[in-house]
């Protein structure tokens, strides 16, 4: 059984319709990708996933849940992790601060436990403190925990973002271009800890739009153009697939 | 001994200030100083829990003098017309500045920067109309006088010094727990929902619920603040919750610095002291805070409380020399 499975999904926009009719499944210790040109409806797919959107029809099961109709915070509890095209670090706070907010869910202490410091802050505080080195260390950013996050250069961030991510402890990780912006020692960095990361039994989804990446790292491919799927499979399958070329590539060549 | 001395090297700058804010009525009888000591410590209440919302939060709100009017209010009508118990009439009140905030936040709270500002400014309107015509409640303008003075145990706390004592005892309860919260789960999730609250709520935050809560604080720190006023000054009318009320104390939380407690502190001292020396000038101290906050805004945005970093900044740059990364030097962790 599929651990993710996106059933007949459309998202409609007032009149535009973003996607239409996708469906695809993803299954446990997968790397997939997503890709295809900009405006194909691959961040709206994240964030209906992540319930930051609504699907307007079709069904997104993950476990035994349907997540249309959740908010994005309990879609992490779930176990539904993401991070961002655009960098939502938090810039001023530090590293190990930002990684602390990915244990909000994993703790529980209220504001009266806060206030008064009391035991359960004090317990769980221990154990935010050592999940969130745990999670920088799955990255390899344990040594840069007491820097400012916005001082940390842009391969950093997206590594941030990940670690940040894995502290509410997912069990599918989106990942949305996470190798933008980096150079080529970055990238294979990257490709490094997300195969890392998979093999600690994290399933991943990623849009990139660096095809060196994608074929490097995924197990399977997704091609989304206009919103619509036109084709699925094996990294060297989609590579020679005459409708993919036509998306990314138009009719001139 | 270690652990003690650990424990105040942590804890020093609460600590000094607690015994600076305590130990002031021993050196005047003056009842005009005593009273405004008195009064900056229900202001600090007040810019204490206005900092958690905007400086913490990042929640605008100009309406909060409607939550000390509410807690105002609350002890006036409850002492004087049905002779409840003081300190009850202290904490009814606050629960329905609490349960006023909780209602009112669920819808404002969703609205966004000036949508937000806006929101609140109209719920600050609506009380303070309601205080004005509910006479038959509030005896509208004319106001309600003859509030008793608190009292427990045999101490009498319509005495200047005493009430200098419990004000600033709770006041700095209120400090205490805010920089606790701030280095929490809940004071770096409210942080985070400043900063982001798409990548909050990705990261298992329910920013709703965190939002409309610091809202309910920051109300009953004002509505206590507005009950132990009522009780030393003996009266009360519609004219002390205004709008200009409202935006003095958003303007004391950002002169103060937003994003660090101890702001607050430093705001409430500034905004209190500076109309005593433009005494003479009273027509201007409105001008004068406006200036203010224009200037601070554009020369130190973090406020009063961050002239140590900004001058070292400011010496670094000027020297030539950087050493210290984000250099900041934030008593208590309080940032």
């Amino acid at each position: 059984m599929p651990l993710l499975r996106v059933e007949s999904v459309s998202k409609r926009f007032g009149g535009l319709e973003a996607l239409k009719d996708v469906s695809f499944a993803l299954y446990e210790g997968q790397v997939k990708a997503l890709i295809g040109p900009n405006g194909a409806g691959k961040t709206t797919l994240f964030n209906l996933i992540s319930g930051v959107d609504t699907p307007s029809a079709g069904h997104i099961h993950f476990k035994d849940h349907d997540l249309g109709g959740l908010t994005p915070h309990q879609a992490c509890g779930l176990g539904v992790g993401r991070t961002f095209q655009h960098s939502k670090v938090f810039d001023d706070m530090s590293v190990l601060d930002n990684v602390k907010v990915g244990r909000y869910g994993r703790s529980g202490a209220g504001l009266f436990s806060a206030f008064f410091t009391l035991p359960r802050h004090r317990r769980e505080e221990r154990d935010i403190t050592q999940g969130s080195y745990e999670a920088l260390r799955r990255v390899g950013l344990t040594d840069r925990a007491g820097e400012l996050a916005g001082n940390l250069p842009v391969g950093d961030r997206h590594l941030l973002e990940i670690a940040r991510s894995l502290a509410t402890e997912p069990t599918v990780l989106l990942l949305d271009e996470p190798a933008a912006g980096l150079n080529n020692d970055e990238t294979d960095q990257l490709a490094e800890i997300v195969r890392r990361i998979r093999d600690e039994g994290v399933t991943i989804l990623l849009v990139e739009h660096d095809m060196g990446f994608v074929m490097n790292i995924s197990d399977e491919v997704v091609v989304l153009d206009y919103g619509q799927r036109i084709a699925e499979g094996p990294p060297l399958m989609i590579q020679d697939d005459p409708e993919v070329i036509k998306a990314y590539l138009g009719e001139d060549l | 001994m270690a652990a003690v001395l650990s424990f105040l090297k942590r804890h020093s700058a609460f600590i000094g200030f607690a015994v600076v804010a305590m130990a002031a009525p021993l050196f005047t009888q003056n009842i005009y100083y005593l009273s405004v000591l008195a009064f900056m410590g229900t202001r600090f209440m007040i810019v204490l829990g206005l900092n958690l919302l905007m400086g913490q939060a990042g929640q605008i709100s100009l309406g909060h003098a409607a939550f000390a009017g509410i807690g105002a209010y609350g002890s006036a009508i409850l002492t004087t017309r049905w002779e409840v118990n003081p300190w009850a009439a202290m904490a009814l009140s606050a629960l329905l500045a609490a349960t006023v905030a909780g209602v009112i936040g669920v819808p404002t709270l969703k609205l966004k920067g000036h949508y937000l500002a806006m929101g609140t400014l109209g719920f600050g309107e609506i009380v303070y109309i309601l205080l004005v015509q509910f006479k038959w409640l509030t005896n509208g303008t004319d106001g309600i006088s003859g509030i008793p003075s608190l009292s427990l145990a045999g101490i009498d706390f319509g005495k200047p010094q005493a009430f200098h004592w419990l004000v600033w005892g709770v006041a700095l309860i209120m400090l205490r727990i805010s920089l606790n919260l701030v280095d929490s789960r809940v004071g770096r999730s409210l942080k985070a929902l400043h900063r982001s609250e798409a990548a909050s709520m990705s990261l298992g935050v329910n920013t709703a619920y965190r939002k409309v809560q610091v809202l309910m604080v920051s109300a009953v720190f004002a509505s206590i603040a507005g009950s132990f006023y009522v009780h030393y000054v003996h009266f009360v009318s519609p004219s002390s919750y205004t709008l200009t009320f409202s935006v003095i104390l958003a303007t004391t939380v950002v002169i103060g610095g937003l994003g660090r407690v101890w702001g607050a502190v430093w705001g409430s001292i500034l905004m209190m002291v500076l109309p005593e020396f433009l005494r003479q000038y009273q027509d201007y101290t409105n001008l004068v805070f406006g200036v203010m906050l224009i200037l601070i805004m554009i020369f130190l945005p973090g406020g009063i409380v961050s002239i140590g970093g900004a001058a070292d900044a400011l010496r670094r740059r000027i020297g030539g020399a950087s050493g210290r990364s984000g250099g900041d030097a934030a008593p208590e962790g309080g940032s």
